[in-house]
């Protein structure tokens, strides 16, 4: 039972499906679309045009791939279906279609995650849906909301699954429940074995960020990592007991050890007692891993304990406006200058009478990252040169739409030696902001249908 | 027995992302026999100090012996996080290289 890893984020490599299908042998791709930010621009999509809302590479990815997984029988399960899977299960059903796989494709549609138009209703019904951060009521933003969310797990998956979807296309389903909902439904897991639902939870976080646990973005020993041009992406070869191993196809380059798994299983983590999804909570302090052979990584001992009675919500709202503009000083003296321009800046911005949020500055080159810890340990008059960057940002737009207009200027009547600034003045950009929250689980009740194409 | 300072780079490696405006730190042992250095020294409170003027909130550390890895939760450090943010490193995909250059005591 293998479940491949195909896309971690919209907007992964977008030769990691086809390889993953045809690679070696695979009973599952998995593929991962959507980040907190997604939801909303997808929303705004929708709203100008009811047929779209959805990752629309996906289906490009689809017509590729259609063909070997229908031939060897793989199954996929994709977050891709955004705020309209509906939508985007018609435009695979489409291309299969055009390459003549007619009634060969059963496609089933995961909704009932979307709250937009039910929020109101909600708040009303006494659920507030408070930030989990700041402890404000959603009221607080009401009228700037722009997506609303509940994060749904592996269930619908399994259902769709069971009912005969080869392809299942989702909205708002967890990452992990991607990997989750078919391991449930080839072993028939129920729904309170709690320690392999946890493991499958464990084995959909490893994979969830594509190559990241196979040699991408690997500190520990990066740069005798082999071959990662031609990076293998990760595989769950998985057991019915809950143990499974991590492998990637042969003839592929990165590495799969327990150095490069335990960078992606502390990746985002929280409480590692408790990683909550709808599923189930893992515990992560748990987990035993154990090289069993090259670039095999087995993972056992998962525990796990009963699911909350909650659901996470993700809902975007408008925030306000921000810019950013930068500008790159020369040596002698890169750092100075740089903080020379920066306090000119800064004092035109402040005779303006503009006001903002916040004004954020950094030294690209010296301190961007690390702040003043990295300042500490380097020569700062050898560094060759600096790059300010100096963010601002406000509720409104106009004091912003003004401070990209103070960047420029600074080229011929600020410090010596500038450059880097061919890209034009900044523009203003839209904020949209995330505020998560919670509601009671019983408020959401996952559809599934079947298409066939 | 002497002992001597050595910066975490040398002995850990990590990494890190983001909760809305924390970042996280996984810091893992390269070797399982200097976990229990990582355990010792390089606590909450020491993190804390490390980052002194770079985080507005206060740190968490959690313990994953079974990784021979630490967790810590940085509230605070992202500039509001996500979109919100100005920094560079808006997702907090780096702090974890910031937290390599502290230095602990271990046998010479």
């Amino acid at each position: 039972m293998r479940v491949a890893g195909g896309q971690g984020f919209w907007g992964d490599w977008l030769e990691a499906p086809y390889r993953q299908v045809t690679g070696g042998p695979v009973d599952y791709l998995m593929m991962d679309y959507l980040a907190e930010v997604t939801m909303s621009i997808l929303q705004k999509q929708k709203s100008r045009d009811p047929a779209r809302g959805y990752a629309t590479d996906f289906v490009t990815q689809m017509e590729r791939i259609l063909p070997t997984i229908v031939e060897r029988g793989i199954k996929v399960t994709a977050n891709a279906g955004g705020v309209n899977p509906r939508a985007c299960a018609m435009a695979v059903a489409a291309v299969a279609r055009k390459l003549g796989l007619n009634r060969k494709l059963t496609i089933g549609v995961v909704t009932g995650d979307d709250l937009l138009g039910r929020l109101n209703g909600l708040i009303a019904r006494g659920h507030d849906l408070m930030n989990l951060d700041t402890r404000r009521p959603l009221h607080d933003v009401r009228d700037r909301v722009l997506s609303a969310n509940a994060y749904l797990g592996a269930a619908p998956v399994v259902e769709a699954l069971q009912r005969g979807a080869q392809v299942v296309i989702t909205g708002r389903v967890t990452d992990t429940g991607l990997t989750l909902g078919p391991l449930m439904h080839a072993f028939g897991w129920p729904a309170d074995a709690w320690d392999q639902i946890a493991a499958g939870t464990v084995a959909g976080h490893i994979i969830e960020c594509g190559a990241q646990c196979s040699g991408g973005n690997c500190l520990h020993d990066w740069n005798r990592i082999p071959d990662l041009a031609n990076v293998g992406y990760p595989i769950v070869e998985a057991r019915a007991d809950g143990s499974f191993d991590i492998v990637k196809h042969p003839h592929t380059g990165g590495r799969i050890d327990i150095a490069s798994v335990t960078e992606q299983l502390v990746y985002e983590m929280g409480d590692p007692r408790a990683y909550i999804t709808p599923d189930g909570v893992a515990d992560f302090t748990t987990i035993q891993l154990h090289q069993v052979s090259k670039d095999r990584v087995r993972v056992s001992g998962v525990r796990g304990k009963p699911a909350t009675d909650k659901l996470k919500v993700s809902v975007a709202y408008f925030y306000g406006y921000k810019a950013v503009g930068t500008l790159v000083y020369a040596w002698p003296d890169a750092l100075e200058k740089a903080k020379a321009a920066d306090r000119i800046l800064r004092h035109r911005l402040d005779d303006l009478g503009l006001k903002f949020e916040a004004i954020h500055t950094e030294f690209v080159g010296a301190d961007a990252t690390h702040g003043p810890l990295a300042l500490k340990d380097v020569d700062i008059t050898a560094i060759p040169e600096v790059q300010l960057r100096v963010g601002v940002r406000a509720r409104d737009e106009a004091p912003v739409d003004r401070f990209t207009r103070e960047i420029a200027p600074l080229i011929l009547n600020g410090p010596p030696s500038v450059t880097g600034f061919a890209g034009g003045r900044p523009k203003p950009e839209e904020i949209v902001a995330y505020w998560p929250a919670l509601l009671d689980k019983r408020m959401v009740q996952p559809s599934v249908e079947l298409i066939e194409a | 027995m002497k002992r001597q300072r050595r910066r975490l780079v040398d002995i850990a490696h990590a990494r890190s992302g983001d909760k809305g405006d924390t970042a996280n730190i996984g810091l893992i042992a390269l070797k399982p026999k200097d976990y229990p250095l990582l355990v010792k020294q390089v606590t909450a409170a020491r993190v804390a100090r490390h980052f002194k003027g770079m985080i507005k909130g206060p740190v968490e550390r959690f313990e994953l012996p079974n990784l021979y890895a630490l967790n810590f939760l940085l509230h605070g450090a992202l500039d509001g996080g996500g979109t919100i943010s100005l920094k560079t490193d808006a997702q907090g995909k780096v702090f974890s290289t910031a937290l390599l250059r502290m230095e602990i005591e271990v046998k010479k």
